[in-house]
């Protein structure tokens, strides 16, 4: 009996001692898997940019007279500048936004309505954007054409991409408030601070960490979005000096004419891509050390 | 069963053809393919688009057996052979509610060049013009810009558009755009309710008709083009393509089958 018992518990014990083991080599597969993905790709971005690079220069992507790849003109700051002018408009009304409506899903709307709350945000979440795309080019653009022609605008790109990323600024920051213990509302409430102030002071700083993670995340996604903005925007290459002007963000000008695109001006649409790869690196690295600090 | 086919299918497909080039021919010779592959069962058609001018080169190079072009040869490319299976048309298309009729060859330009910007300086309503340009390296672009004479940089748009139906919906949505997209296309969304219309050229009316008979002035041919004089499977189906057996789908893509 009791040597069969010991047979079996150390039976047990090596089985488990294997599995961690294998359970440690396919962890540590998948996450070189992942990395050399990453890797793989920047250096094919670099590849396949390199002749650009090569030909026309860094400074003639900022210099040009503007962008004529097939005359030979390579300027991408106006694109650069409409990529943030979109992002920062959508993050703007997004982030506010999409806190607000997780404080209110969290503490103010009754379970029922919070739950239905809940659902709508996830279902938009899930909305491919291509559909957005096609929403706003048949109804949001002639509205703004109705009133600012040609509607096709900064405008409605930032609009649109509000509605893209709000699900992500407000996901995240619910998790984030349900990730602060109970116990600092009850503290605070003892204290005999009001329900806002607890919220405003006491909750929302504690979780600004996970907010602020969300949106980040957002503005990488507002960053890369492509198909709702290209069939929105306009896509004229221009500096824009108010919201109804049409602009073109690097994405859209890589979807746009890649297909059709050789020799050198397939290389600078490679170092369009590029380009924004290194801006989401960028904006990743500031997330982790934003995290990191307010955590520590 | 399928899987038995599949394979038996693969490993005996010996010959093999590769078709690259133009993205207004390339679905076109992709339905083509298909029914030559149907009817020769031991021959794989491999469709890449990637624009007239990669068909070209990569005819050129050995790259692919059939280069696809959507525009003529350039006289620096006459050393290679081409052949027209059917004709595209370029129509200009405004909102159905503009009242302007028709608009001369200057006009356009002026339109396009950012001379006029409002639609009452040509007989429409008071309006700012939305000018909707197609994206740089489309043939399209390169045909519009040809009859036009005009260079790209040249063009003041509003709107820059990918397909043609990108650019109808756009000029559907707004009721002081101008654009420009394939007429077969634009006839058929005429003809089902799209709230647009296509303008005549030149007083020649922009229908697929008058691009068959060949008086509608800005239309480009749909060429497949070999670095030599075609043979074999190429020729077959080079043959077959341009011969009435496929008539019918290139109908059904809205262009005008040319007959040889």
């Amino acid at each position: 009996m009791t040597s069969s018992k010991l047979n079996i518990s150390s039976r047990l014990h090596i089985n488990t001692l294997q599995a961690d083991t294998w359970l440690r080599l396919m962890l540590i597969s998948a996450a070189t898997i992942a990395a050399g993905i990453l890797l793989l790709i920047t250096l094919f971005l670099l590849r396949e940019s390199w002749p650009a690079l090569l030909h026309v220069g860094l400074l003639r992507f900022t210099s040009d007279t503007g962008w004529h790849p097939l005359e030979g003109a390579f300027n991408l700051t106006p694109m650069l500048i409409a990529t943030f002018a979109a992002s920062a408009g959508a993050i703007l009304i997004a982030g506010p936004l999409g806190v607000a409506s997780a404080v209110f899903g969290h503490f103010y709307a009754s379970t029922m309505t919070a739950g239905i709350f809940k659902r709508i945000v996830a279902l938009l979440a899930g909305i491919p954007s291509v559909v957005f795309g096609l929403w706003g080019l048949t109804v949001l653009v002639p509205r703004i054409a109705e009133w600012q022609p040609p509607g096709a605008s900064l405008l409605a790109g930032i609009l649109i991409l509000v509605l893209m990323v709000l699900p992500t600024v407000a996901l995240t920051a619910e998790a984030a408030l349900n990730a602060v213990p109970e116990s600092y509302f009850r503290g605070a409430k003892a204290l005999g601070i009001s329900h806002g102030g607890i919220i405003l002071h006491v909750v929302i700083p504690a979780a600004r960490s996970g907010i602020i993670g969300g949106i980040l995340l957002a503005t990488a996604r507002a960053l890369g979005e492509t198909m709702a903005v290209l069939m929105v925007a306009g896509n004229v290459v221009q500096t824009p000096t108010s919201p109804f002007d049409p602009v073109r963000v690097l994405t859209a000008n890589i979807a746009l004419e890649m297909a059709y695109a050789t020799g050198d001006h397939r290389a600078a649409l490679f170092v369009s891509g590029l380009t924004l790869m290194l801006l989401v690196i960028a904006l990743a690295t500031v997330a982790g050390r934003l995290g990191g600090r307010l955590h520590g | 069963m399928f899987a038995a086919l599949s394979w038996h299918s693969i490993i005996y497909a010996a010959e093999k053809l590769v078709l690259t080039g133009s993205s207004t021919i390339a679905p076109l010779a992709a339905e083509i393919g298909k029914r030559f592959e149907k009817q020769n069962p031991n021959v794989r058609v491999d469709v890449q688009a990637g624009g007239s001018s990669r068909g070209v080169n990569d005819a050129r190079n050995g790259l692919a057996d059939i280069g696809m072009a959507s525009r003529a040869l350039k006289p620096e490319e006459n050393d290679l052979k081409s052949l027209s299976i059917a004709l595209d048309g370029i129509g200009l298309i405004l909102h159905q509610d503009n009242p302007v009729k028709m608009l001369t060859d200057q006009q356009v330009i002026d339109i396009y060049t950012g001379k006029i910007t409002n639609w009452k300086e040509i007989g429409g309503k008071d309006g700012r013009i939305t000018v909707v340009n197609k994206a740089e390296g489309r043939s399209t672009l390169e045909l519009f810009l040809h009859y036009y004479k005009l260079k790209n940089s040249d063009i003041k748009s509003q709107v820059v558009i990918g397909d043609n139906q990108q650019g109808i919906k756009t000029v559907a949505g707004n009721p002081g755009a101008i654009g420009y997209v394939s007429i077969g296309t634009a006839e058929f969304d005429e003809n089902n309710g799209v709230p647009i219309k296509l303008l005549p050229l030149n007083g020649v009316t922009a229908s697929v008709e008058n691009v068959r008979n060949g008086s509608f002035p800005l239309s480009r041919p749909l060429n497949l083009v070999t670095k030599t004089a075609p043979q074999g499977l190429a020729k077959r189906f080079i043959d077959f393509a341009s011969s009435k057996a496929v008539y019918d789908i290139v109908e059904a893509q809205y262009f005008v089958p040319l007959a040889h």
